[in-house]
């Protein structure tokens, strides 16, 4: 990169650098804008537009000197400086919670909750994945014997990045927050929260090795070369129906029978030991809504409007914090029909408060969401969890 | 029969990002991309010996700038009894697109002037990332991928562009920029990656042109 000082020599001038500032994806960097021709302008130029700025100006008869040659050199320099007296605190936890983590980061950092907040957060291994990778929940609890408890998990389409990382920061959240925050503290103490961080860690491992647009489970099928099972269609509702694929090769196959997938069977074992799960709560991406039962059939859920209003008021909060619009709806009507689904087969199963989050973006990025909104994604959703948590707590039945 | 939809309603989601890829591609350039905001209105009716008919009022937002919006009323009609022929669309925008002269002859030059054809691969890459001199190649492959949804698009298909996987620039000894794009295209009903190559020629003043363009296999092993 080089930075440039530009001596302008009246208005007209000024006026071309100004818009020369508004050509977005020069990405130019003013270190002294453009505003009156008495004052230099300085500007530094990412490498691949320097020829094209100097030519435009040249072209237009105005001034310029390099200021600095070559950038980098003076930032390695003073990287060397700062690095010569920086003490790095050796104890001090250095997950990133603001990008995407590979599966054993994201496995350390739940160990690191589990014994920072040792009182009330545990690490409980629920089963193994078809490559014998373990399956593990946190557990958030204060105490009593098998309270009454939501259930939230994410990333059982591997390629959903922004649902992984966005359940590790709320976990974060969770623990850190209680014994502060009145909503969360109130709802530990008369309710438990698992927190299934990475459902399908093996398609999650292969978004980062092989394909980053994975979605499925790596489990072999027999008599086809394609690999993998799709999670969300692999649940006992509607299993079979429309809205499923019967093809291994596509993204959408159900699989050979309903739980044939040991991540699907692990958590409906789960959930039916427990035996007191009071509200299902699964997070993909992409699309920005917030949706309930049904998938499988078109017809209205008999909670439908309760479902309806909560699912609006969710989305009211996650909207509060930075704008971001969910649309609200079952999931036939606003997505698709589509069988085999967890919220439904929860729904079914007598977990009244079943939701499915699809979360940022509609489309700009999709899935390749940018790391900058990990955190903003992260803490919208955690307002619409909270809202649906809150009632849950409120309303037992 | 006409029948208004709620806008939320997955039918009327498919035909605008059907009418919104043809409209980017129609008026987009690797300064401007176009896509769909919101639905505000939607309607239905079956024209007989045809198909379904679409009648659409959208917001389209700009791809870099998404505080710059504009109005646009379109029309989608469904050629159900022949696949082979790509849905019509008819559209009006209300007021006027922001210019992108400047910036397009910018790139238009910036791109004549290199010595070695331009080559490149994942944009945006897997965490989303963009750097800033591949914006407008992202945005080209963006506008002609409007071109292949449209033509590819039936009631039961909504695409998405997601990634470029490889670009490469081709020469011509025209005044035409040539580029040979790979991208993948998430198409949400089935939710399948389909790879697809375009051919894809542009000029300040001749707009996007796709000439070329073909569907690529999955790779099995994968």
């Amino acid at each position: 990169h080089q930075v440039l000082r530009i001596k302008t020599r009246n208005e007209e001038e000024v006026k071309k650098l100004q818009l020369l500032d508004s050509l977005e994806h020069l990405e130019l960097d003013f270190w002294i804008n453009p505003s009156t021709p008495a004052l230099p302008v300085d500007v530094r130029i990412p490498a691949n537009g320097v020829q094209a700025v100097k030519a435009f100006l040249e072209s237009h008869g105005i001034e310029y000197s390099i200021l600095i040659e070559d950038l980098q050199v003076v930032l390695d320099k003073e990287k060397q400086d700062m690095a010569c007296s920086q003490q790095r605190d050796r104890s001090s936890n250095s997950f990133n919670y603001g990008t995407y983590n590979s599966l054993d980061s994201i496995y350390a950092e739940l160990d690191h909750l589990a014994s920072e907040f040792s009182n009330f957060v545990s690490k409980l291994k629920i089963g193994e994945s078809y490559e014998k990778r373990p399956l593990y929940v946190l557990k958030f609890s204060t105490g009593g014997r098998n309270r009454p408890a939501i259930w939230i998990d994410a990333g059982i389409h591997s390629r959903e990045w922004v649902t992984q990382a966005s359940a590790v920061w709320i976990a974060k959240k969770i623990a850190s927050d209680y014994g502060k925050d009145p909503s969360i503290t109130s709802l530990l103490n008369k309710m438990d929260i698992f927190l299934l961080t990475v459902s399908n860690p093996d398609g999650y491992v292969f978004t980062h090795t092989t394909n980053r647009m994975w979605r499925k489970t790596r489990s072999k099928n027999q008599g086809s070369p394609c690999v993998g099972v799709d999670p969300n269609r692999n649940w006992d509702a509607g299993f079979g129906g429309p809205g499923a694929s019967s093809n291994p090769c596509s993204d959408s196959y159900r699989g050979p029978r309903a739980n044939s997938e040991v991540e699907v069977k692990s958590v409906v074992n789960f959930i039916k030991n427990h035996g007191n799960i009071r509200a299902f709560l699964t997070l993909h991406s992409y699309s920005q809504l917030l949706m309930y039962p049904y998938g499988y059939k078109c017809t209205k859920p008999a909670d439908y409007a309760e479902l309806d209003a909560l699912g609006r008021a969710a989305a009211n909060s996650i909207r509060s914090l930075y704008g971001t619009t969910f649309t609200v709806g079952s999931i036939c009507t606003t997505i698709y029909q589509a069988s085999g689904g967890s919220i439904d087969w929860s729904y079914d199963y007598g977990i009244k408060y079943s939701f499915a989050f699809e979360l940022r973006d509609t489309g700009r990025y999709g899935f390749l969401l940018p790391v900058n909104q990990i955190i903003p994604t992260a803490e919208e959703t955690w307002l619409g969890l909270k809202t649906i948590m809150e009632h849950v707590r409120d309303n037992s039945y | 029969s006409a029948m208004e939809l709620p806008p939320s309603h997955h039918r009327a989601n498919r035909a605008a990002a059907l009418a919104a890829g043809y409209v980017c591609y129609r008026r987009g350039s690797p300064g401007r991309g176009l896509r769909l905001r919101t639905v505000r209105r939607a309607g239905r009716r079956d024209i007989d010996g045809v198909g379904p008919k679409y009648h659409l009022e959208l917001v389209l937002e700009d791809i870099v700038d998404e505080d710059s919006t504009v109005n646009c009323t379109a029309e989608v009609l469904y050629h159900l009894g022949n696949k082979n022929i790509a849905p019509d669309v008819q559209f009006t925008i209300e007021g006027e697109l922001k210019n992108t002269d400047e910036a397009d002859n910018i790139f238009y030059s910036q791109i004549k002037s290199l010595e070695k054809e331009l080559v490149a691969e994942n944009i945006p890459d897997s965490h989303g990332h963009v750097s800033p001199e591949m914006e407008p190649i992202r945005l080209l492959a963006w506008v002609a991928s409007g071109y292949v949804m449209w033509q590819n698009s039936t009631e039961n298909t909504k695409f998405q562009f997601a990634q470029i996987k490889h670009v490469k620039q081709v020469k011509r000894s025209d005044e035409y920029l040539e580029f040979d794009y790979m991208i993948l295209l998430h198409e949400m009903v089935s939710q399948e990656i389909i790879p697809w190559q375009m051919t894809v020629l542009w000029h300040p003043q001749h707009g996007v042109q796709v000439t070329q363009d073909s569907r690529q296999p999955k790779h099995a092993s994968e």
